[in-house]
């Protein structure tokens, strides 16, 4: 079977790594602490795909009919 | 300091040991207090238990009354009693393990898979119950003791607390030592934690006896004490207890001994629960049950739903109310009883003194109640010391002062929905009994008039009525978040008024013009439209634009037709209204244009001049269109449904040639002529082709009814307006009440045995007559058949809006439990007010208080640039 890229189905909204430096200030703007941020899973598939590591925050950039973007970040664990 | 944060909670229960450890006095006589009114030691009201008596000191902690938390003692139970708490537990587990030996009657390798199951579920934070029930089903079954062979025989259990094995009955002793059989190995399989629950702990030797704080004793005016049921029970119990050690050390008789076990078992029983089916209640002496323990947590008045969840308030009245139009819709009527006795604090100050003694001198309505000197005491103001009070009256004193015109306070209507169910008013103090409100403020309270009540709170301090007046108040809540237009607006009357004034060109005198807007304050008549032999006359369009602030919008009104090219000013039904700086050009105002829900001018008038102007706007606009109405007449009767003799006959031809053609498809499918739908069978094909032909000939019956019945007639001006009621409503009143259904079907049941509804038809008729279609209207009457499937699709309607309103509250509880703290911060995003969990990065991702958005949409890209151009002169249209 052959594999395909998730981030390739239009349902599936952008994820992107953050870095740590990225990470920092993205707290620093929210004011909140990594553990107050929503959670996604290490093993959750689009993660995997990214390569994303449990303490590193993931980037959301969703379509919104409303807001056009939406953006949202998630802690991995 | 750091927080300290619960983990669990887990429920064990008390052994014995436990019980007599906690307890601080042994407790063996019933007697409560001796001669001199002092409580007896070794009683139940031992003064080691604690205090409720003001000034005494607790013998075991010291504390004074209000300090001390009380303690528990205990009872030494002359003979074991079964806990009814755990009666059917009980059962369960004598009939899952063995009668000698008693080990679990599963062999071990099945009894740690089960343990395993359970083990892995609670890990899971799934629920294991499932896999106990199992358990217990499947050692019931099991005949033969797997461990030691010997043969089980079933126990029955029989409500609230006995047991037998075959013929023999059980005591409680004898079932305390089969529980205490059970070895800590098996206890997991039953769900059960050897370290939590011992089985036999289930049945009590040692009682514990509640603190006195928990069962305090009153003392009636007459001196005598009353005690508390709770002691009343104990009192029993203990009385039991020693008759039947006497009797034991006496050498009774076993029968004699066995009645008394039994007695104690019942007080015992009754003492944990007043309300077990299979036993009488204990009564009091005036024949009142008695409320034990379990009285006291359980219902809505017990401790969880009544003491802990409920919440009472003082400053607050509750009456029926009825409709005030003459009041603004930030009003509310109080009666003038409710106003005198609620109050409101009045600090005294030396700018304000002279007021505060006026207050008090006064012997009516805006008095003072009470006086609240610096040190707290109250006095109430009477006619014999009010003279005294205003001469000692100084800076720093409080008085309360009886509620008056002008003061805000909330009003309220249950249920609670929304925000909009509880909004500021001001008070005006009215004769009579009920508390008026204007009528356009009914959609936001769901409220109407026949019977509905509504509470009042009267805010205290300075802050809340501020927050009250600035956050509540009811022209700040006219726009609804839940949809982003108005939700207070003009209803019925309004509506027929307003449509009555303004459709077509209605011309006025002056007289009749002066008369209209009697009750709206009107500086300058505009320039009549038209001088005719020296007379003047205005239009009802002219009046409504009176009350108009400068506004210029253009949309459809509710009456407009959908033509299929919209010819706009030109309407041949004056359905395109165009409200040009403040002047309405052309067009009816009805429903659309200031109704609530949809009220588009009051929508407008909000935006622009925000909320005081639109409240403004509405009571003018309400006091107009009562007058308009009142001026024109409306009234509405049986004879407005009539229609001639010939439309009678070409409604009863339509049917007559709808349920021709129902026999011919029934012909068709009978003999096998039907064409399927695709994905349908041919029964369902057969079905849906009827419904529409019904459905069909329903609406031609309504479209000749309605052709006859004109637009002058009242119940069409209401339904086209959408003052009141549909054309549909109209149409079965006149022509045709139409197919009844249940669950979305023609009706088919009834005697299932001979395929038939009613004993009228044949068996296996299809016919529209036989399938609920009622062809007469309402004004005709219904025939008895049609009269009974009537009542049936009515039926379903009733229980399906009765299931769905406690089916939506108890979602709503859960929802607003969910949410309840979560906040919007002033960053935008939505963050859980305790833990600081972030929910949201920005409040409903686009960061949009509905409230403020145009329908839901965050910006109205159209009202925007007709805004800009307006003020250029220039105009757009509305393209639509
Ligand atoms: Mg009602
Ligand atoms: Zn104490
Ligand atoms: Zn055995
Ligand atoms: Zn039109």
């Amino acid at each position: 079977m052959s594999k395909f890229k998730l981030h390739d189905h239009i349902l599936v909204p952008k994820h992107i790594l953050l870095s740590d430096e990225e990470a920092e200030e993205v707290l620093k703007t929210l004011g909140v602490s990594k553990e107050q941020l929503p959670k996604i899973r290490a093993d959750d598939p689009v993660a995997k795909e990214i390569g994303a590591k449990p303490g590193q925050i993931v980037k959301i950039i969703r379509e919104s009919p409303t807001a056009g973007k939406s953006i949202a970040y998630r802690l991995v664990i | 300091m750091i927080p300290k944060r619960i983990a669990g909670i887990r429920f064990e229960v008390l052994s014995p040991q436990e019980i007599r450890r906690m307890s601080v006095a042994k407790i063996i006589t019933p007697e409560t207090y001796d001669d001199d009114g002092y409580p007896i030691e070794a009683g139940l009201m031992d003064p080691r238990l604690g205090v409720i008596d003001p000034g005494l000191r607790c013998k075991t902690c010291g504390g004074k009354a209000g300090e001390c938390p009380g303690h528990f003692g205990h009872i030494e139970l002359a003979a074991p009693v079964i806990h009814v708490g755990y009666a059917k537990l009980i059962a369960k587990l004598l009939n899952a393990t063995c009668k000698e030996c008693g080990r679990i009657l599963l062999k071990d390798d099945r009894r740690d898979h089960y343990i395993n199951m359970i083990e892995q579920k609670k890990r899971l934070g799934q629920d294991c119950e499932d896999v106990i029930k199992e358990v217990f089903r499947v050692t019931k079954g099991v005949k033969v003791c797997p461990h030691c062979g010997t043969e089980q025989t079933e126990i029955k259990f029989e409500k609230p607390t006995f047991f037998y094995e075959g013929e023999h009955k059980l005591t409680p002793k004898d079932v305390r030592e089969r529980l205490e059989k059970i070895p800590d190995e098996d206890l997991p399989a039953f769900g059960m934690n050897p370290k939590a629950v011992r089985p036999e702990w289930m049945v009590l030797t040692v009682l514990p006896v509640p603190p006195v704080t928990v069962r305090p004793s009153i003392i009636l005016e007459t001196g005598q004490r009353s005690e508390d049921d709770l002691t009343h029970k104990l009192v029993d119990i203990i009385r039991i207890n020693q008759r039947f050690m006497d009797n034991k050390e006496g050498g009774a008789p076993q029968l004699i001994l066995e009645d008394l076990w039994e007695l104690l078992q019942y007080h015992v029983t009754t003492y944990l629960d007043n309300e077990v089916s299979g036993i009488p209640p204990a009564r009091h002496r005036s024949g009142r049950p008695l409320k034990t323990l379990a009285q006291r947590l359980k219902g809505k008045e017990g401790r969880f739903r009544g003491s802990l969840s409920g919440k009472r308030v003082n400053f607050s009245a509750r009456t029926a109310i009825s409709p005030d139009p003459n009041i603004s819709i930030n009003e509310v009527g109080v009666p003038k009883i409710v106003a005198e006795e609620l109050t409101v604090p009045f600090h005294v100050t030396d700018k304000n003194i002279e007021e505060a003694r006026e207050l008090i001198l006064r012997t009516e309505h805006p008095k003072a109640n009470y006086v609240i000197r610096p040190d707290g005491r109250r006095i109430r103001v009477l006619d014999t010391n009010r003279e005294e009070l205003a001469e000692k009256l100084e800076p720093g004193m409080i008085i309360e002062r009886q509620l008056m015109d002008g003061d805000v306070v909330l009003f309220n209507r249950q249920p609670s929905l929304h925000r909009m169910s509880i909004m500021a008013h001001y008070v005006r103090v009215l004769p009579y009994k009920t508390f008026r409100l204007n009528p356009a403020v009914c959609p936001p309270y769901n409220a109407d008039f026949d019977g509905d009540e509504m509470n009042l709170h009267v805010p205290q301090s300075l802050e809340a009525q501020a927050e009250a007046k600035i956050l509540m108040s009811v022209q700040e809540h006219i726009l609804s978040p839940r949809f982003g237009g108005p939700i207070i607006g003009g209803i019925h009357d309004h509506i027929s008024g307003l449509y009555l004034l303004t459709r077509g060109e209605k011309l006025f005198t002056r007289k009749e013009v002066m008369s209209i807007i009697k009750p709206i304050e009107v500086k300058e008549l505009p320039k009549p439209k038209y001088v005719k032999d020296g007379v003047e006359y205005w239009t009802g369009k002219q009046i409504f634009s009176m009350i108009l602030p400068d506004i210029t919008i253009e949309f459809k009104a509710e009456i407009c037709q959908g033509c299929e090219e919209c010819k706009k000013e030109k309407c041949e039904y004056d359905a395109y209204v165009i409200i040009k700086n403040g002047e309405l050009v052309s067009g009816t105002v009805d429903e659309k244009a200031v109704g609530a829900f949809k009220g588009i001018i009051i929508d407008e008038i909000m935006r622009k001049y925000g909320s005081e102007r639109t409240r403004k706007f509405i009571d003018d606009m309400t006091h107009l269109a009562i007058r308009a109405i009142m001026y024109t007449g409306f009234s509405f009767g049986i004879s407005d449904e009539d229609i001639p003799e010939e439309a009678i006959k070409q409604i009863h031809e339509v049917i007559a040639e709808a349920e021709k053609k129902v026999e011919e498809l029934i012909k068709a499918y009978r003999e096998g002529n039907l064409e399927p739908m695709p994905g349908r069978s041919i029964e369902e094909t057969l079905e849906m082709k009827i419904m529409q032909v019904l459905g069909k000939a329903r609406d031609q019956a309504g479209k000749i009814a309605s052709r006859f019945l004109g637009m002058d007639n009242s119940a069409v001006i209401m339904a086209v307006s959408g003052a009141r009621g549909s054309m549909l409503n109209l149409t079965q009143m006149a022509a045709c009440i139409g197919q009844q259904s249940v669950r979305g079907e023609r009706i088919k049941r009834g005697y299932t045995y001979t395929n038939r509804t009613l004993p009228h038809f044949k068996p296996g008729d299809l016919g529209a007559k036989a399938r609920g279609f009622v062809k007469s209207s309402y004004k005709e009457g219904l025939s008895p058949v049609e009269y009974f499937f009537h009542a049936m699709g009515g039926r379903e309607g009733l229980v399906d809006t009765a299931v769905r309103t406690s089916q939506s509250g108890y979602l709503q509880r859960r929802l607003i439990n969910a949410l309840q703290d979560l906040k919007v911060e002033y960053d935008g995003t939505v963050k859980e007010q305790t833990s600081g969990m972030l929910v949201q990065f920005r409040y409903g991702e686009d960061g949009v208080d509905p409230t403020k958005s145009f329908r839901g949409k965050a910006v109205d890209v159209k009202r925007i640039i007709n805004e800009v151009l307006s003020s250029e002169g220039e105009q757009v249209r509305e393209y639509e």
